[in-house]
């Protein structure tokens, strides 16, 4: 491929479906036109493998953008608003209240939109645009429907975000704000999705992130494992904590930790055992985990975790498959146990997570307790979205200590009896 | 009973470009098999080697997904819509 790198873009060499593995070019294709399995990117690896070093990822942008050579889309160009990097940090307050030794997080609430959905978004429209497309659209939890109304704010594109009318009222703000139009659905997020997969047909000129050029969006998530990876200094974890909504961001961790090793960047393969965090209410892939299921049946969500309460995920049997073979488990904790698992994580570690942190914190716990994440493995778990875009899920288990007078009387009143007040 | 069946653009070759195309059935099995006779091609694409429904497809009658209902026997009134979607979307 002489001279094909910065002019053809990184290394694709097309679409494959992963059902049947008919091939297809790298275009706004997300389904096998014949089977309906998804398409993934096929790379061609030995190129990367002469390109990709340590130190030129080290010389790299802060961003996702440092691994461009391992993602579907060109670095020049990219529709960027600071993605990815975010702190890996040690947590031993939180392994010791739950009885783990080496326990990292990955802290993606620090994302510009404050969710790991940045990542996902930047590289979807990074593409789109380099495949002509001049409208960004999606299907939203919340998360995404910020980061997809604020890239495309930086980009100049127009946007359609499709969002279940139920949503945190954050989000809603923090989407409406960007300008671009937000349609509010009545119904759930599955209804939205089949809305927007439908729409698609209809609106071939639309990128929707998350249907047509799904294929390339997926891929960011890849850069959660490359990170961990470069900042646990070019090794890989024992064990991942992941939660799962669709259950792409599980599969493409998996991934990313793979990738690593098949371009030389780790010495050898991995073998990263890839656990899943559910919420109860809305739980198909712990369900059919536990059930030992190759299938999942799907639900009804009625859960907090609402960037989560995904009923029909996606790429669930492929989850299902990753985390078995890699020797993890999934487990569901309950609202109450996933507000709890919020508060461990502040009181602990000092960071403010949204619900689906609260799900994979709790669910890290009883994965500890019952020994299936173990004291002598290397842990970590990603906290993938910020508190502040849901503060009403915890806003009724947290208050002021005291209401009191601007006075020293009133202070002391207040606290005299405490220790270390003085 | 005539429904509509709303068809992907994946599938659309298979039917002169229409997004739409009313048949006659009872259930959704009959309603996806008087499509097949009608346009040759869709039963191969839609069902597995072992007549199963594949599962990157979501069917859904009149908005709600046929696996909360009866499944491919769920029956069909006059006039609804049977839409066909690709099930790898979202999240």
């Amino acid at each position: 491929m002489v001279g094909g790198r910065h002019s053809r873009g990184p290394f694709v060499e097309g679409l494959r479906c992963r059902e049947c593995g008919r091939h297809y070019p790298a275009e706004a294709l997300h389904v096998c036109e014949y089977c309906f399995g998804p398409l993934e990117v096929a790379y061609d690896y030995p190129g990367i493998a002469e390109s990709v070093t340590r130190e030129a990822i080290a010389a790299g942008p802060p961003t996702i953008w440092r691994y461009a050579d391992l993602l579907p889309a060109r670095a020049a160009g990219a529709v960027d608003l600071g993605a990815g990097m975010t702190p890996l940090v040690r947590a031993d307050r939180l392994a010791a209240e739950l009885g783990l030794g080496e326990l990292w997080l990955k802290n993606d609430t620090l994302n510009p939109t404050g969710s790991f959905k940045d990542r996902v978004t930047s590289v979807a429209l990074t593409k789109a645009r380099e495949l002509g497309f001049k409208v960004a659209a999606c299907a939203s939890t919340g998360n995404l429907a910020n980061s997809v109304a604020a890239h495309a704010a930086r980009a100049g594109m127009r946007s359609y975000v499709f969002i279940p009318e139920d949503l945190e009222p954050a989000k809603v703000a923090a989407t409406a704000i960007y300008g671009g139009n937000l349609v509010a659905i009545q119904g759930t997020y599955d209804d939205v999705n089949r809305l927007c997969a439908e729409l698609t047909s209809e609106e071939p000129s639309w990128a929707f992130v998350n249907v047509n050029v799904r294929t390339y969006y997926a891929e960011g998530s890849k850069t959660l494992a490359f990170e961990v990876a470069e900042q646990l200094g070019w090794r890989a974890p024992d064990h991942v904590v992941v939660p799962i909504a669709s259950g792409s961001q599980l599969c493409k961790i998996h991934k990313g930790f793979q990738e690593l090793a098949t371009v030389g960047l780790l010495d050898s393969p991995p073998e990263v055992r890839v656990s899943g965090a559910q919420a109860e209410g809305c739980s198909p892939v712990a369900t059919a985990f536990a059930a030992g299921a190759e299938h999942i049946r799907p639900v009804r969500p009625s859960t907090i975790a609402k960037s989560l309460a995904i009923g029909n995920p996606a790429d669930g049997g492929y989850a299902l498959d990753v985390v078995r073979s890699t020797g993890g488990a999934i487990g569901s904790v309950t609202d109450d146990e996933l507000v709890e698992g919020i508060r461990l994580l502040a009181r602990t570690e000092g960071i403010f997570a949204e619900t689906a942190g609260g799900v994979t914190v709790a669910t890290l716990a009883k994965l500890a307790a019952s020994g299936v994440v173990r004291s002598d493995e290397r842990v970590v778990a990603y906290i993938t979205g910020n508190g502040l875009k849901t503060v009403d899920a915890v806003a009724a288990h947290v208050r002021p200590t005291a209401t009191i007078a601007p006075t020293l009387a009133a202070f002391m009143a207040a606290f005299d009896t405490e220790e270390g007040a003085g | 009973m005539t429904v509509t069946v709303r068809i992907p653009s994946q599938l659309r070759g298979l039917c002169d470009g229409a997004g739409e195309v009313a048949v006659e059935g009872a259930t959704v099995a009959e309603v996806l098999k008087a499509l097949d006779a009608a346009h040759p091609g869709f039963a191969d694409r839609l069902f597995d080697e072992t007549g199963s429904l594949r599962r990157s497809i979501n069917l859904f009658l009149d908005d709600e997904d046929v696996r909360f209902l009866d499944g491919v026997d769920t029956a069909v009134a006059d006039r609804q819509t049977l839409s066909i979607v690709p099930a790898v979307a979202g999240g």
